[in-house]
């Protein structure tokens, strides 16, 4: 076992642990800290496999922004110091049950299937690579999905402001 | 070669002022409203006489007068040999019927601005009157049978609008309702009529169906049913169709309560035009009658000669006005029909040609009756004669009008009536005896009860009025006088050198024993009547108890009415209309019932998997995917 | 890397992840712990498309695009959803799923 192996078997079980107790924890702040957790495990393992872009893009999104946007919205609604009640037990049994059955057919879906892996051809996803393909509109451009996704952005910018907007009717409570 | 391309309009006319008027409904001027309409059947009246001029003096010059299509469309084309034509079929009868129909209705028109103008819903009655018109128009230029019947229903349909005119009297809601299902009734007769003629035939077309050499295909019909041909069955189904329309027995019982409409109504639809249809219809397939199956024309005079008697005995005995004279449009349709029956074709066409004569003149003397009768109600605001008397005193036009239609209906020459009356008896003369003598009975009566009437009314005692009654204004005094012209002079046109069954001038000249006999009858019920009722007298009174049961059931028009509600009301409703009503209710409502009761009650239950918890939905999408891709991924290995 | 650990392992991990993503998506009734659980998902979901890359097609960067892409989407539905919620907290002063069920039938 080489030390990659390592690395990344850590960086799986870390990322395996925080996410359970992302979804398990009864207090609110500290599941989004573990969703952090995970995503920054996720992001360094980008970084073994040399996508550093996309790694800095996980941290800086993620990690920097939809996180920290959630910790906001959770001091908005709820004490800090809040517990979080327990779930319905028969609801923990069945949805549980049902998780592993998925997972367990996937598993064998994929256990069955024979993945033949090419060698590494050296390119790797450097920033000139990126900015290229991403206003590139020949093979492999991606300026058509670059541009619905900034309309996309605004449509949700907007769309959040009028949501979130108080309006006069709830002014009154 | 005249054109008559414009014949059309004739007919376009009146539904034109029929769509404009009743679309427009109260929003156009009362006033502006009865001149537009009376305006577009006054155009057609004027192109119905350039038609009959070219038509009979121009185009042919009194010979051999030929049908003429003067237009025709393909209205529904289903298959190359199945299509139905709507056109302008132009030959001596249709015109004859052009001019009487546009005449007559420019008459009522004028007369019904004097006589509705008081009237709510003035609009709407002169757009039904001109949708009237219109089908009656359409109905009599008809260039094959299904427009014809088309046309039928729909004077069937103006008929009924026109006397539930008063829709807020129960009466006259109930009449037109009862006018609608016996003339329905009827026509069903008449479909299926039209439809085995055609079937067996194999065209709509009249100048194919009564072209003479054309019957071969007919007479190989061999199919017979209950001993009579199929050919018999058809026009035998045809006629009942026309009976219906006409007020034949038994089918004449709408016709005494039609005269709960007003009153110009009566005279343009219930006298003078379309209760003449069926005789038209009769006339129209005449070669085919004459040839086809005189066993049909039998029936027909059988029917007609019953039901002149018929009437006649009823009109004796009535007593409201209107009702009086409905009776007599019965007995005298009757008299047509009659007339009809007994005739040939070609030599022997004198009853066709007096029956259409009849209908000529009749349609000038009823309507004037009717228009007479109606100024008078409309003076004395009652529908009973024996309310009424000594009105010659003050309506002396009405009452000279009337006093020559009366004439005229009685058969006293030298008015019209005389003439056809005299052509009609020479016929049934030439026929068999008992119908002749069954004619000359009815015209003694007609004289009788149409002369109770004229005396009750203008002579009699004079009654107390609650205002004293006023002689009608002039618009619809002009009318009046019109058509009492026209009851003069109708009868000295040359009648035969125009319409006869063969298309050939058919000239006729008076039979002077028959003529003399007639007019002798007619005296005598003139005299009888003026014994009874010139003055207050016993007489009628022991007259009619020494008759006994026959005046009481008479009055009681025979009780026709009340066998049909008894058929009706006992047998029909009570086992066969009653159990089907239960069928209905309690298997076919119930099945629908019970389905809709299943439906809510199962959807009350599924209601609860819309619980609004976006977890279970959830859940059970996820579970759906699970399914599936364990569907997919093992149950095909 | 690729020569270490075989591409099944990497399979498992983010299948697991997925799967704890879901299970959280169905249990947790509190709102916004359901949006971290999708977060969740959508992060292995992420991993996935880029360890099929790695493996499968080197050079092309499909996968890593599409990862880039899905990223931007889930700040979008981050950012909406977080709206959502802050108007739904404000009209029922509460997140809680249960309660968020007035337009049933």
């Amino acid at each position: 076992m080489g030390s990659e192996a390592i690395i990344f078997y850590t960086l799986s079980a870390i990322m395996i642990v925080f996410s359970l107790l992302a979804v398990t924890s009864l207090r609110l702040l500290r599941a989004a800290v573990y969703l952090l957790f995970a995503l920054g495990a996720t992001a360094a393992v980008y970084f073994m496999v040399s996508y550093y872009f996309l790694a800095a893009v996980q941290l800086i999104v993620y990690a920097g922004g939809i996180v920290v946007l959630i910790i906001f919205s959770i001091l908005l609604t709820s004490h800090i110091n809040e517990k979080l009640q327990k779930p319905d037990p028969l609801k923990m049994i069945l949805t549980g049950l049902t998780a592993i059955i998925g997972a367990g057919v996937v598993w064998l879906s994929f256990s069955e299937y024979t993945f033949i892996a090419e060698p590494s051809t050296g390119i790797i996803a450097d920033m000139t690579t990126i900015g290229e393909k991403m206003l590139g509109y020949g093979e492999h451009g991606y300026v058509l999905p670059f541009e619905v996704i900034s309309i996309l952005l605004l449509a949700a910018m907007i769309g959040a402001i009028a949501v979130a907007k108080r309006t006069k009717t709830n002014q009154d409570d | 070669m005249e054109n008559f391309e414009f014949a059309y309009w004739i007919v376009l006319l009146p539904f034109l002022s029929f769509a404009l008027v009743g679309l427009a409904g109260s929003k156009l001027p009362k006033q502006f409203a009865g001149l537009l309409a009376t305006t577009a059947i006054a155009i057609s009246t004027v192109l119905s006489i350039v038609v009959a001029y070219n038509y009979f003096f121009t185009m042919f010059s009194m010979a051999d007068y030929k049908p003429v299509i003067a237009s025709e469309i393909t209205w529904l084309h289903f298959t190359d040999s199945l299509s139905i034509k709507l056109g302008v079929l132009l030959d001596p009868i249709s015109v004859m019927m052009l001019l009487v129909i546009s005449i007559v209705s420019l008459m009522v028109f004028i007369y019904s601005l004097g006589y509705m103008k008081e009237e709510e819903g003035f609009n709407r009655y002169f757009s039904f009157l001109s949708l009237f018109s219109f089908s009656m128009l359409g109905l009599v230029v008809a260039t094959n049978l299904f427009q014809m019947y088309m046309f039928w229903e729909l004077v069937g349909v103006s008929s009924y609008l026109l006397i539930g005119f008063y829709y807020q009297k129960p009466e006259a809601v109930a009449a037109s309702k009862k006018a609608f299902i016996v003339t329905r009734f009827a026509d069903l007769g008449f479909l299926i009529g039209i439809l085995i003629l055609s079937y067996y035939s194999g065209t709509f077309d009249f100048i194919l169906l009564t072209d003479p050499e054309g019957f071969a295909s007919l007479h190989g019909i061999t199919s017979t049913f209950l001993g009579f041909s199929a050919l018999t069955w058809a026009l035998i189904l045809i006629f009942i169709g026309g009976a219906g329309k006409s007020a034949m027995f038994p089918l004449h019982i709408w016709l005494p309560d039609a005269m709960e409409g007003p009153t110009p109504v009566s005279a343009l639809i219930h006298a003078a035009t379309m209760v003449v249809a069926g005789v038209y219809l009769v006339a129209r397939l005449f070669p085919l009658y004459s040839f086809g199956s005189p066993n049909s024309l039998e029936v027909v005079a059988f029917i007609g000669a019953f039901t002149t008697l018929f009437a006649a005995v009823i009109a004796c005995t009535q007593a409201d006005i209107k009702r009086i004279l409905a009776f007599s449009t019965m007995s005298q349709i009757g008299y047509m029909m009659l007339a009809l029956g007994v005739s040939g074709y070609a030599a022997d066409g004198l009853g066709f040609t007096a029956s259409l004569f009849h209908l000529f003149t009749h349609a000038f003397f009823k309507a004037l009756l009717f228009l007479g009768a109606g100024a008078i109600i409309h003076a004395v605001h009652t529908n009973t004669i024996f309310e009424m008397g000594g009105l010659r005193k003050y309506q002396p036009i009405t009452h000279i009008t009337f006093l020559i239609a009366c004439l005229a209906i009685s058969g006293i020459p030298p008015f019209a009536g005389f003439f056809s009356k005299d052509e009609i008896l020479s016929a049934a003369f030439a026929s068999h005896p008992i119908y002749f003598g069954i004619a000359l009975l009815v015209a003694g009566l007609t004289a009788f009860y149409m002369f109770r009437l004229y005396f009750i009314v203008f002579w009699g005692k004079e009654k107390v009025y609650d205002h004293p009654p006023h002689e009608a204004p002039v618009v619809m005094l002009i009318p009046m006088i019109v058509l009492a012209i026209g009851s003069v002079v109708a009868g000295f046109v040359p009648f035969g050198n125009f319409v006869s069954s063969n298309s050939q001038p058919f000239y006729t000249h008076l039979e002077w024993p028959v003529a003399i006999a007639s007019v002798v009858v007619a005296s005598i019920g003139i005299f009888t009547a003026w014994r009874f009722y010139k003055k207050e007298s016993p007489l009628p009174e022991k007259t009619a108890t020494s008759m006994g049961g026959l005046y009481t059931s008479a009055k009681g028009k025979f009780y026709i009415d009340e066998l049909y509600l008894l058929i009706t009301r006992n047998i029909i409703f009570q086992y066969v209309s009653r159990p089907i009503a239960w069928f209905d209710r309690n298997v076919i409502d119930a099945t629908m019932n019970f389905i809709s009761t299943l439906t809510n009650w199962i959807s009350e239950e599924i209601k609860e998997f819309q619980s609004g918890q976006l977890q279970r939905y959830a859940f059970i999408f996820f579970a759906g995917v699970l399914i599936l891709m364990l569907t997919f991924l093992y149950a095909q290995s | 890397m690729i020569e270490q650990v075989p591409i099944q392992h990497v399979l498992i991990v983010t299948t697991l992840m997925f799967f704890i993503g879901i299970y959280g998506f169905l249990t947790r009734k509190n709102l916004i712990t359901m949006l971290i659980s999708v977060e969740i998902m959508l992060n292995a979901v992420n991993l996935n498309f880029v360890f099929f890359d790695f493996y499968l097609f080197p050079g092309k960067l499909e996968g890593h695009f599409f990862s880039l892409f899905v990223i931007a989407i889930a700040a979008a539905e981050a950012a909406v959803a977080i709206a959502i919620f802050i108007n739904l907290y404000r009209n029922i002063r509460s997140i809680n799923v249960e309660e968020v069920d007035k337009m049933k039938y």
